[in-house]
């Protein structure tokens, strides 16, 4: 189902993409400020002092996404791959609710998500070293417990 | 300055819109942060190549942004320390049980119009209110 057979042999057409994207997501996280963890907490802040920042991200990404994915949905295969990678389930499952429970309570915790705790990296703050191994180490303890 | 505010979070999300559309359309990768990082805790799978060499484009990104708009990155990391090692082990667990984060479910899921993306965008975003509002009540 791959769409590469190895991964020695990334095509440079892939990997241009793979880069620019990359780059390009860093670029809009920083720019929009979502790297920045008290203006996360201050669009959850619901009951007090709130910032709209965060939903003017969502609004410009899926202004764009939305179209995009929607288009995708008419042409059989993307540009450069055999097939689209779609996820394997469809349907509501308790995993997917308490998984986005406890990630909303992490998040909330913090203000720090995945993408954006990457970013902030450039910024040499131990707590956002520890929040990624941390991180790394929940994704380690779930692939464990999957095992059993 | 809040207006400029607002037109920078808007060009910022278009920027990231474009990001995961060029992966989608290109190469018909969902752009999942949470499930492309946690691929490399599987140094030796075929697809842990193309995975660092993205996971690290971003982080480069944010490197160059300083030298492209000529303004740092602030990060204000302002919680007690022990709530970051904790938020994190919740963060990655959840996203992977969740099979996904803001940015799989929120920008990508929801573009295609997927019920389970609505319904975790929906449940993580209540789900960081309500904690964001507890927490807020605890520690004053």
């Amino acid at each position: 189902m791959e769409t590469e057979t190895k991964a020695k042999s990334i095509p440079t057409s892939h990997l241009l993409i793979i880069i620019s994207s990359g780059i390009l997501f860093g670029l809009g996280l920083s720019l929009s400020e979502m790297v920045n963890p008290s203006r996360v907490l201050g669009f959850l802040n619901v009951l007090g002092t709130w910032d709209p920042t965060l939903l003017f991200v969502m609004a410009g990404a899926l202004s764009v996404t939305i179209p995009g994915f929607q288009y995708a949905k008419l042409i059989k295969k993307p540009f450069l791959a055999i097939n689209f990678s779609m996820p394997a389930k469809s349907d509501l499952d308790r995993d997917l609710i308490v998984g986005a429970v406890i990630f909303g309570i992490g998040w909330g915790l913090a203000g720090i998500c995945p993408g954006p705790a990457l970013v902030a990296l450039n910024v040499f703050e131990i707590n956002i070293v520890v929040f990624i191994l941390a991180m790394f180490g929940g994704m380690f303890v779930y692939n464990r417990l999957q095992k059993f | 300055m809040a207006n400029f505010s607002f037109l920078s979070a808007f060009s910022g999300g278009i920027i990231i819109g474009f990001a995961a559309l060029l992966m989608f359309l290109g190469l018909g990768r969902i752009t999942e942060i949470s499930s492309i990082a946690g691929g490399l805790l599987k140094p030796f799978d075929e697809q842990f190549s193309w995975r660092l060499i993205f996971i690290l484009s971003i982080v480069v990104g944010g490197a160059v942004y300083p030298l492209l708009w000529g303004r740092e990155i602030v990060v204000d990391v302002n919680a007690p320390w022990f709530i970051y090692p904790i938020a994190g082990l919740l963060v990655g667990f959840g996203t992977r049980m969740g099979s996904g984060c803001t940015s799989g479910h929120g920008i990508c899921g929801v573009a295609r119009f997927s019920t389970r993306s609505l319904v975790a965008t929906m449940t993580f975003i209540l789900s960081a209110m309500v904690t964001h509002g507890l927490y807020s009540a605890i520690s004053g």
